[in-house]
Formats: structure tokens, sequence, C-alpha cells
């Protein structure tokens, strides 16, 4: 990239630089530095006793089950959506496309709150839920029924767009050389779409990780059951337990920054290869 | 693409097809409708009842007045963080390009309580605010603050591709006629870059109406002063009062649909502006 010869005057590029980094240091570094300082106040040793608790432990293990179901549920969809959408012409794509995307401009509370509906004791199958001895609010099933709805386009909505601009010829090269549609899909659009498919993955899991207000309306909080890592957070921080409430915040926030870095690296990597939409 | 030779040949249309439909029903369209139909229940009376008491009121007020603060902070301050981004380069600007994305990667409950931790009046920044006479934390400026803290990647990350497609050529065009530095900043790139802003301007806005978990860490929660709808329709369900929960829900989803079919609209209106300008 050559000097560029035109632009703002160097003082006006040191200001604009210096107030980029002071309002995200002072916005985002601080309120990030505070969790762990917040998590090590009483010692590394108090952080440390903080995991040494059932509950937590009960809370990692289920926030890692909806994850385990609730991204493999949507990258299976997002794969399917996308070869439908983006190889074939049928009429109401476009209110498709639009239709995947709906979970976003819902409310976490509201998408909670249909799940209640439908599934609680006074929702539309409650009573013969009940008569069947199935619970589906206040249990996991809700918790990962709320944890797919929040994450639902992450990953469609990654390799729509690409696979739309990539278009068809290699899988139709691909077929008339004899290959089966299955092995088409697996060795010819699968790597094409690779680094489209990390990303959305990466999107997906950071969000079935951290979910609150959907999890937190269908969770009913019984503490060892149905708490998530979110929820065990906040039931540590209004019992006044911050140390252990950061400390287990921590963790996400460790989580967080893997995702920021994985995030860069696969956009880097795709950008290279020209992979992303 | 997708010739109708193509349609033949490529095999999985119906099955995929299938899947998509059942899977989009199942999980969100059914669940969705329920919500419909559980306000539908509801007489008239018993609706405007739900959605118009005062406390009600005063829960739309705040969250729609502190999303939209929050958004327009995050338009002016993200605008000039995309532009530092796209176009200088100095040292650690991949680390600070990566950073922007905190707010969405950090779950909602953890960036509440570090928010929290770090305005309350004996924290990081709420001690120097407290002096001034400031109560950022347990106050709407908290709710603000929250809601401002997570739509800020939605604009950055809206409008840094757009920045890159500027063509130099019209501003350089622009200053060979003599146009000053701040004359074309204000009539070739903003007008370039309205589009952009609006989506940016929209989505955060969007994303903050339904915001939860990071404000109920630092909002004191008082009904009438400092309750945003989402946590007045947790507290109707704590109630199991689902009728009226659900009345509030189809306001605040009547009205983010509404921000983003406006926004819809009006980037409609933009580009066909930029359209006629070139």
């Amino acid at each position: 990239m050559g000097r560029r010869t035109l632009g703002e005057p160097g003082w006006m590029r040191a200001l604009l630089i210096a107030l980029t980094l002071g309002f995200l240091g002072l916005f985002l570094l601080v309120p990030l530095a505070a969790v762990f300082a917040e998590a090590l106040r009483k010692g590394f040793g108090a952080y440390m006793a903080s995991f040494d608790d059932p509950a937590a432990l009960a809370a990692i293990r289920l926030t890692l089950t909806a994850a385990a179901i609730a991204v493999p549920a949507n990258v299976i969809f997002g794969l399917a959506a996308s070869w439908a959408i983006a190889r074939f012409e049928f009429r109401g794509k476009s209110l498709l496309i639009t239709l995947i995307d709906l979970p976003f401009a819902v409310s976490p509370v509201i998408a909670g709150l249909v799940y209640v509906l439908l599934f609680g004791l006074q929702g539309w199958c409650g009573a013969w839920l009940a008569a069947h001895d199935l619970q589906v609010i206040f249990a996991v099933p809700g918790i990962v029924l709320a944890t797919i709805f929040v994450t639902f386009p992450f990953v469609a909505r990654e390799l729509i767009p690409l696979m739309q601009e990539q278009g068809a010829e290699e899988e139709l090269a691909a077929l008339t050389l004899g290959a089966s549609g299955w092995q088409v899909f697996r060795r010819v659009t699968l790597p094409k779409v690779r680094w489209a498919l990390f990303y959305g993955v990466i999107l997906c899991n950071a969000r079935a990780l951290g979910e609150f207000g959907a999890v937190s309306v269908v969770s009913g909080h019984i503490r060892g059951r149905t708490n998530t890592v979110p929820l065990h957070i906040e039931i540590l921080y209004n019992e006044y337990n911050f140390v252990a409430a950061f400390a287990v915040a921590s963790l996400l926030a460790l989580l967080a920054l893997v995702t920021i870095v994985a995030k860069a690296l696969v956009e880097h990597a795709a950008r290279r290869r020209g992979a992303l939409a | 693409m997708g010739g109708p030779e193509q349609r033949r040949v490529l095999p999985g249309f119906r099955w995929t097809l299938t899947f998509t439909l059942l899977y989009l029903g199942a999980i969100v369209l059914i669940p969705l409708s329920a919500l419909f139909f559980k306000t539908a229940t509801l007489s008239w009376g018993e609706f405007t009842a739900a959605v118009a008491s005062p406390r009600a009121l005063a829960s739309y007020r705040l969250t729609f007045g502190a999303s939209l603060i929050g958004a327009l902070v995050n338009v002016v301050f993200g605008s000039i963080v995309a532009w530092v981004l796209v176009r200088y380069r100095f040292p650690g600007r991949r680390v600070v390009d990566a950073l922007v994305d905190l707010p969405f990667a950090l779950p909602t409950a953890v960036s509440g309580i570090a928010l929290c931790a770090v305005y309350s009046k004996n924290g990081w920044i709420g001690q120097y605010l407290e002096p001034l006479g400031i109560q950022a934390a347990f106050s709407r400026l908290g709710v603000t603050i929250a809601l401002t803290f997570i739509g800020l990647p939605f604009v950055v990350r809206t409008l840094q591709p757009a920045l890159l497609e500027l063509e130099p050529e019209l501003e350089e065009a622009a200053a060979t006629l003599g146009a000053s530095r701040f004359d074309t900043l204000r009539r070739v790139i903003l007008p370039a870059l309205l589009p952009a802003l609006l989506t940016g301007f929209a989505l955060a806005f969007a994303r903050a109406l339904g915001e939860y978990g990071s404000v109920i860490f630092i909002s004191s929660n008082k009904p009438l002063e400092t309750e945003i709808s989402s946590l007045l329709i947790v507290t109707k369900l704590e109630q199991y009062d689902y009728a009226g929960a659900t009345a509030i829900a189809v306001v605040l989803l009547a009205g983010s649909f509404a921000v983003l079919l406006c926004i819809n609209l009006a980037q409609r209106w933009a580009s066909s502006l930029q359209a006629a300008r070139s």
C-alpha cells in the first residue's frame, strides 16, 4: 500500500488513534480486567477453592451438554439449509432466508417465554407432558431447546451467502465424473465451505456457552440440576459470594478470549483463501 | 446460477428443504406463534391493562430510551473506531481489531457483573464519577452503559466492510476540486457510508431492546425507575402471570421488528439516493 497523499493531518490521526485506544481500553478492557482482579481479590487459593463446589461442576457439565447438542444440531441445519437455498431455485426463498435470521431479532427472554408457553404446565403441551411424566420446562430439555433457539442462525448465515457466491460448477463436474451425491457433498462442497463453517461454529458455540436470558426463563434455577454456568454466576453473585462468582465468570471470560482469537485466526486464514462471504 | 438443468442434476433438494422447513417450524415458528395465540386469548381490556400499566409504560420508556442513546453513542464512537482500524496502521492494530468483538464473545452475565464492579461507587471507574455527583451503577445511566457496551461490535463490524469498499479516487477527486478534508468527509464519505451506518445503528438498537443479562446486574431494577421491559417479563412469569408477560413480550417484539423494518426502508432509500447521485 503506497503512502496516501491526502487524508487527515498527522496530529488528527494521532488524536483519532488515541481516542480509539482510550475508548476501547476504558470501555472494554477495564471491565475484562476487573473480572480477573475481583476473582483473585482474596488470593489464588480462594480462587481455586471456588471450583471445589459440586454445584459449580454440575453447572459446567450442564452448559457443556447444552452446547454439545445445540452446536451440532445447528451445524446440520445450517448445512441442509444452505444446500437447499444455495443450490436450487424455489419460490419463497428470500422469505425463508429472512425467517432463518428471525431468532436474532427476538429478545432472549422472549425466546425462553415461548417455550414456557408451549411446554409449561399451563402451556399447549403441558397437560400431555405431565400425563406422560415428561418435563421440558425447569429441566434439561428446555435449556437445550432455548440454547438451540438463540444460536439458530449462526451457522446457516455464514454458509448461505458463501455457497451462493461459489456456485455449483465443481459439484456438477464431480457428478458428471460419476461421484454420488454424498461423495460430492463430502469431497467437494464441505472442503469449499470449511472456513465459513468453522467461523459459524465458533460464534454458535460462544453464544451457546454464555446464553443467559433465554436459559434463565426455562431453567427454574434448581441448584446442581438445572443451573448452567451463567446462571450459577448469578446465584453466587446474589448471595454476595463475589470471589466465587467472579472466579467462575473468569472461566467464561477466558473462553471469550479464546473465541476472539480463534475468530480472528479463522478470518485471517479465510480471507487469504477468499473463503468467507 | 441455478439453471433449470441444475435442479434435476444435483441431488438432495427435497430432503434438505424438508428438513430445513421442519426444523425451522419446530424450533422457531411454532414456538413464536404460541406468543400470538396466547395474546389472542386476552380480551382487549385485559391486553391494554397489561400493556399500558404505568409500570409497563415506564419500562418501555427506559428500554427504548436507553437503547436509543446507547446506539447513538455507538454510532459516534463506532465510526471513529472503524475509521481508525481501516485507514490507519499502528502497532497492535490487529489486537485492537479483535478486541472489538469482546462484548459479543463475553457472556452477558459476565459483562453484567464486570460492569457493575467497575462502575459501582468504589469501582475502578465509579470512584472517579462519585465525587462528580454521578451515580453510574444502579441507575438509568448504568442501564445505558450496559446497553452501549453490548451494541458496539454491531456498529464497528457493519462499518468496516463499507469503509474498505470506499473508493479513494472519490476523495482524491474531491480534494483536487478544492474541497477541504471536512467538506470531503461531509459531502463524499458520509453519504457513502450512510446505509452501513443505519444498519449498524439498527442492529445495535435492536440488540439493546432485548438485552437482559448485562443490564440486570448494573441496574437497581426498581419498578417505574430502572426496570427494563425484559425484566418485567421475567417478573411477571415468576408470578405465573403468563398472559401479562406475553402481552409485554408482544410489544417488545413489535418494537424490534419495527426498528428492523424502518431501517430496511431507510437503507433502500439511502442506496437509491446514492445511485441517483453517482
